[in-house]
């Protein structure tokens, strides 16, 4: 077996029962064994006894190779899928509250119409943005906004899902 | 019926018959239902941290879980290093914590502590019974997560007030954890690939470890070696799942295991590993491990398998060693039918020639101090007929004691492996002769490591475990002077042990016997006077001072790297300890 030691981000969905100390047995087993968390999400599902983690980790193959096997052997965790080793969808959210003057109020908002961002709040000297989108899609709207002036920024971090295979094409490895 | 005679009566369900613990404000209802019953017996400690080994002990010596009860806080925080022990030594023990009461919780309350935080990174799964309904279920999976897959250590906490309230006694039959998989059946194709591989090896090597003891495994071990006429090395952990004195043994392999088992690796073709798990004290130099040889590794816990980064494993095979091993010597019996039996000779030729030409080998004579090697050798030939349980604390004497002390069988080897525990010898040794009255158990220990429970002496006497216990008193922590020695140019930063007790006077103190030996010929007498007392026994042997332990791979070498001996500036003749720091008085010729 080939092993590459290219860093990599990886998305990894798990499920796991909604119990208090769950979320802390992950986090602790992340640092305990040194490992990155890029983001981390936590929610409910369908089924309230069971929640949804979708962690965005980095780190080569063997890494990831044993991140997948420590989350595994958690009593609590019910299931473990690197989605980035399948097609998935990846969603994550931002809040961005952006200054504005007389002048840049036509191209902040210029800007959320391109990226599909609505406004949700305004003031005479702020608009606040609420977008969503690929991680990739909103580090690319905070790029051109940063220059216009963020005030605030949070995110929600990752959350993603397989994508349903169709037709013949269920073998598909990315998007 | 209330939380107490529920935990009562769950833990008759699961066989239990003794607990290892110690009261306190929050258990105090448990130990009051405790008291009112006969069936189980509880072996109260002088520290809970002695609670914890004694249980390790008993689970290590019989493969039954070890079952400890403390209270909170503090309670709670001397487990800590018996949890830890347990979970990198996969022991299956059950310790129940006392915590304040629910709605006491996160207050700051008297003796209140995080029992699940500070537990969780060294436990394999921890609990709070939150509600008395839950409590029968709770300790059910407690059992079952401890006792299946890679076995491990679990916390169930238990607040004041469950320990009180009142439910109705039912003791689920079936365990029902979606999340909880542990077992494994090897894949055949697996199996099969090994099986052809092992066939077709030159100089194939068996590398086993604890994990088989753990499985139960010894029998499909022997038959593997004797069917592939394959040499085996043991690790630390593994001692005893594979005769000692069988001709195809090699003894331990690793930091200081014997020349031949650590050059039998370096150098094989094929590794099979079993139940093992790479361990920097065994690999040494991880990108120079067993360079020339395809790796099988056969496991039950997955994130063992291709754990470390520099060695590649070929075949891997997920499961339980028992049953893969009983499947794998099939298929060798198939495979390797009617192979020219000549393939592995020359192999064999060259592991007699290194095992004749460097034995484990130490020299006592008559008018020089005892060499800790000579004790260990005289207990092991004066007792192996008695088949002793053996536990070690940590140090010089465990290395020593896994060199010279020849184990036949498994579960009678109980020492601190991964987590390097002083203190873990003599309450480890009380567990095991709790579960075994009638049985010989000895306990190799330093005067170091000695001292790190030796309160458990009072246990010991009360609860008449007869414990023999040898000391190989150096006067130093032996193991970190001999570094010093080597690798700190002979600073003895804080390594020589000044004001050591009369050991003879302290056995007597605790009502115990303590005997003394101060030159070779009064070792046979003391071991055989030992052996001979009823109850326990504190052997003080005062031994040579600056004997350091051979083999060595020094931290950062490759296996075929052992120093065999002191390097010349060590040598007797320019070697003098003096003691360091406030020891100005100790100058010590060797």
């Amino acid at each position: 077996m080939s092993v590459e030691s290219v860093e990599r981000e990886h998305i990894v969905s798990m499920r796991v029962e909604n119990r208090s100390g769950v979320l802390a047995r992950v986090a602790g087993l992340f640092s305990g064994r040194g490992y990155n968390i890029e983001s981390l999400t936590v929610a409910p599902t369908l089924d309230p006894t069971i929640s949804m983690m979708t962690i965005v980790t980095k780190g080569d193959d063997l890494i990831i190779e044993q991140i997948l096997k420590q989350l595994n052997k958690l009593v609590e965790a019910i299931s473990v899928v690197d989605l980035t080793e399948r097609a998935y969808i990846d969603r994550d959210m931002a809040i961005i509250k952006v200054k504005t003057t007389l002048e840049t109020r036509a191209e902040v908002f210029r800007i959320a119409e391109i990226f599909r961002a609505r406004v949700i709040d305004s003031t005479n000297t702020m608009y606040t943005l609420e977008v969503t989108g690929t991680g990739r899609k909103i580090e690319a709207m905070i790029y051109q906004l940063e220059s216009l002036g963020i005030e605030e920024l949070v995110r929600a971090g990752h959350i993603a899902v397989a994508r349903e295979p169709y037709g013949a094409d269920t073998d598909r490895r990315s998007e | 019926m209330n939380g107490s005679k529920i935990f009562i009566e769950a833990l008759k369900c699961e066989g239990v018959d003794v607990i290892f613990g110690l009261p306190g404000g929050v258990v105090l209802k448990i130990f009051d239902e405790l008291h009112q019953q006969s069936d189980i017996q509880v072996v109260v400690t002088r520290h809970e941290q002695g609670a914890g080994h004694m249980a390790e002990g008993y689970a290590k010596a019989t493969g039954r879980p070890g079952i400890v009860l403390v209270t909170s806080g503090p309670g709670m925080t001397n487990i800590v290093t018996p949890l830890a022990d347990a979970y990198m030594d996969s022991v299956p023990i059950i310790v129940f914590t006392g915590q304040v009461s629910t709605q006491l919780i996160g207050n700051d309350a008297f003796q209140e502590a995080d029992n699940l935080g500070i537990s969780r990174p060294c436990t394999k799964h921890n609990f709070l019974v939150r509600d008395v309904k839950d409590l029968a279920r709770t300790i059910r999976e407690a059992f079952h997560i401890a006792t299946t897959g890679r076995p491990g250590p679990v916390l169930v906490d238990i607040p004041k007030d469950v320990s009180i309230n009142t439910a109705e006694f039912k003791y689920p039959k079936k365990v029902n954890l979606r999340g909880y998989n542990p077992n494994h059946c090897g894949d055949k194709t697996q199996v099969t690939r090994a099986a052809e591989a092992i066939s077709q090896a030159k100089r194939p090597i068996i590398y086993v470890g604890g994990g088989a003891v753990f499985s139960n495994a010894a029998d499909e071990v022997k038959a593997l070696a004797e069917i592939g006429n394959i040499p085996v090395d043991m690790t630390l952990m593994g001692l005893g799942v594979f005769p000692a004195t069988h001709p195809l043994s090699l003894g331990m392999l690793g930091m200081h295991g014997s020349y031949t088992a650590n050059m039998a690796i370096h150098h094989a073709d094929l590794v099979i590993a079993v139940g093992s798990r790479f361990d920097d004290r065994v690999t040494g130099k991880t990108s120079e491990f067993c360079p020339k040889a395809k790796i099988i590794h056969i496991d039950i816990d997955p994130t063992s398998i291709r754990k470390v980064r520099d060695i590649e494993v070929h075949i891997p095979i997920l499961g339980d060693v028992k049953a893969v091993l009983m499947e794998l010597t099939q298929a060798l019996k198939v495979s390797i039918d009617g192979r020219k039996k000549d393939l592995r000779e020359p192999w064999w030729n060259q592991l007699r020639d290194w095992m004749d030409r460097y034995p484990l080998t130490y020299a006592q004579s008559d008018d020089e101090a005892i060499k800790p090697q000579y004790v260990i050798d005289r207990l092991y030939r004066l007792t192996t007929d008695n088949d002793p349980i053996v536990s070690t604390d940590v140090g010089q004497h465990q290395m020593w004691a896994a060199q010279y002390f020849k184990l036949e069988h498994p579960r009678r080897w109980l020492t601190s492996g991964g987590l390097g525990t002083m203190g873990f010898g003599f309450p480890a040794a009380m567990g095991a002769q709790r579960a075994y009255p009638g049985r010989l158990v000895l306990c190799v220990s330093g005067d170091g490591s000695f001292q790190m429970n030796l309160q458990e002496l009072a246990t010991a006497v009360l609860y008449k475990l007869p414990v023999k216990v040898a000391i190989i008193n150096n006067h130093y922590h032996g193991m970190v002077r001999q570094w010093q020695d080597l690798f700190y140019e002979g600073r003895y930063a804080s390594s020589y042990l000044s004001g050591l007790p009369d050991y003879v006077k302290l056995a007597e103190a605790y009502g115990a016997l303590g005997l003394r030996a101060t030159s070779p010929s009064d070792v046979d007498a003391v071991i055989q006077e030992a052996v001979h007392m009823d109850g326990p026994v504190l052997m003080d042997f005062e031994v040579s001072r600056s004997e350091n332990c051979y083999p060595m791979i020094p931290a950062g070498g490759a296996n075929n790297e052992m120093l065999l001996q002191d390097p010349p500036h060590l040598s007797p003749a320019t070697k003098s300890l003096v003691g360091v720091s406030d020891d100005s008085d100790s100058v010590l010729t060797a």
